[in-house]
């Protein structure tokens, strides 16, 4: 009984560790990550919901996108219409990926870095501000924007 | 002589390309509200603070353990306060071989002359005499003395400020020095100065002192927040005081 109740207060104690997605490592060539995240396949539709949604992306805080049943998108950043005809899906990805690689002065978050590298983070945030999968489907919909 | 002046105007420094910093002179959060907020802050009436400066304005008068009140030194309704005294909060104390902030002066004093216990930081009651005091100040412009012994403060409070934190790896200096005026979704970015605080804020409905305020910022940023009375939030607020200096004391503002 004793154990019964140890193993559990274990494995609850585990559980919100092991439910995070390990964080997948990619490459750089050229200012680009041509190899998509863990070979996962993007969503456009799914990556304009991310861009508008405040908990997940919330880009349009500060860049603009065709998104016009969204009101109030930011002015402090490029606006991003067309992005998808200046930039490949490797040079879009690394730059949702880390921003830092390309300017290391920039305000924009590395929406998928490894955790470990945050300084000060709350313990609730301690992941990556977006999944892998989340990535792919952002990346999938600013190809589309040319 | 033609050759020579070239090849000395080529040795001078270069001029450095402007920092990102778009801003030379201090402008107050104020002159990026809207005017409905504006109208709220200069209105008494209107103005939700001027509660928190009433009932601070109680405090000072209830009589402590001793039975001296805060006016039995510093008269009526604080007559007897010098609002550039005020202003040149936080200062250097040598008692305590640091930064004194206002709050703590307040606390300190309610120690040491009213026989009280002394308040944790932020403690409301605290918080309700810091406005009110703060508010004797009103139009008096912020002067803090960051050449003297306060420079280590300076120092640090302002690496501090430049430090990239919590899972958006932002420092405080780029959204309220790079990007001041522009919009992050529907609010514009001021300059994040300190001399409305306490403020009462329109997204909690509430007062807010100023390391309540950092604290939300470190949330904002997905960052493990200080303690409010830390040494880091204390010397943040030296660093942004002095920054700061030469804008008119708004306190009680209102602030998002």
């Amino acid at each position: 009984m004793k154990r019964t109740t140890l193993t559990f207060l274990l494995c609850s104690l585990v559980a919100p560790l092991a439910a995070q997605p390990p964080y997948l490592p990619w490459q750089m060539e050229n200012f680009a990550i041509p190899a998509a995240l863990g070979g996962l396949r993007g969503d456009a539709v799914r990556g304009r919901e991310i861009v508008a949604a405040r908990e997940r992306g919330n880009c349009i805080a500060c860049h603009m996108f065709p998104i016009p049943e969204h009101p109030m998108h930011g002015t402090l950043a490029p606006p991003l219409f067309g992005v998808g005809a200046r930039l490949s899906a490797g040079e879009l990805r690394l730059r949702v990926v880390d921003q830092k690689l390309v300017n290391p002065e920039t305000i924009m978050p590395a929406f998928y870095r490894d955790p470990v590298r945050y300084n000060r983070p709350h313990p609730e945030f301690a992941t990556t501000i977006l999944t892998a999968q989340e990535v792919e489907d952002v990346v999938a919909y600013l190809v589309t924007l040319r | 002589m033609m050759y020579r002046l070239v090849l000395l105007l080529s040795l001078l420094p270069l001029p450095l390309p402007l920092p990102l910093a778009a801003w030379e002179q201090p402008v107050s959060g104020y002159a990026y509200m809207p005017e409905q907020m504006q109208r709220m802050q200069d209105d008494e009436f209107e103005n939700p603070g001027m509660f928190t400066v009433e009932e601070g304005g109680v405090l000072f008068h209830a009589p402590g353990y001793n039975g001296n009140t805060c006016a039995t030194c510093h008269g009526a309704d604080g007559s007897k306060l010098d609002p550039r005294a005020i202003a040149r909060y936080p200062v250097f104390s040598p008692g305590h071989e640091g930064p004194l902030t206002l709050q703590q002066r307040i606390n300190d004093c309610r120690e040491h002359h009213l026989d009280e216990f002394p308040l944790t930081y932020d403690e409301p009651e605290l918080v309700k005499l810091e406005t009110f005091v703060r508010h004797l100040a009103r139009g008096e412009k912020v002067n803090v003395d960051v050449s003297g012994p306060l420079r280590p403060w300076y120092e640090s409070g302002k690496a501090l400020y430049h430090t990239r934190i919590g899972q958006l790896d932002m420092g405080c200096h780029h959204c309220h020095d790079r990007y001041v005026d522009l919009n992050l979704r529907d609010q514009v970015l001021n300059q994040g100065h300190s001399n409305a605080f306490p403020s009462h804020r329109l997204l909690i409905a509430d007062i807010s002192s100023l390391h309540g305020k950092f604290r939300d910022c470190y949330a904002t940023l997905r960052a493990m927040p200080y303690d409010v009375g830390s040494e880091e939030y204390i010397a943040l607020e030296v660093y942004l005081n002095a920054r700061g200096n030469g804008l008119p004391i708004e306190t009680p503002g209102i602030r998002r």
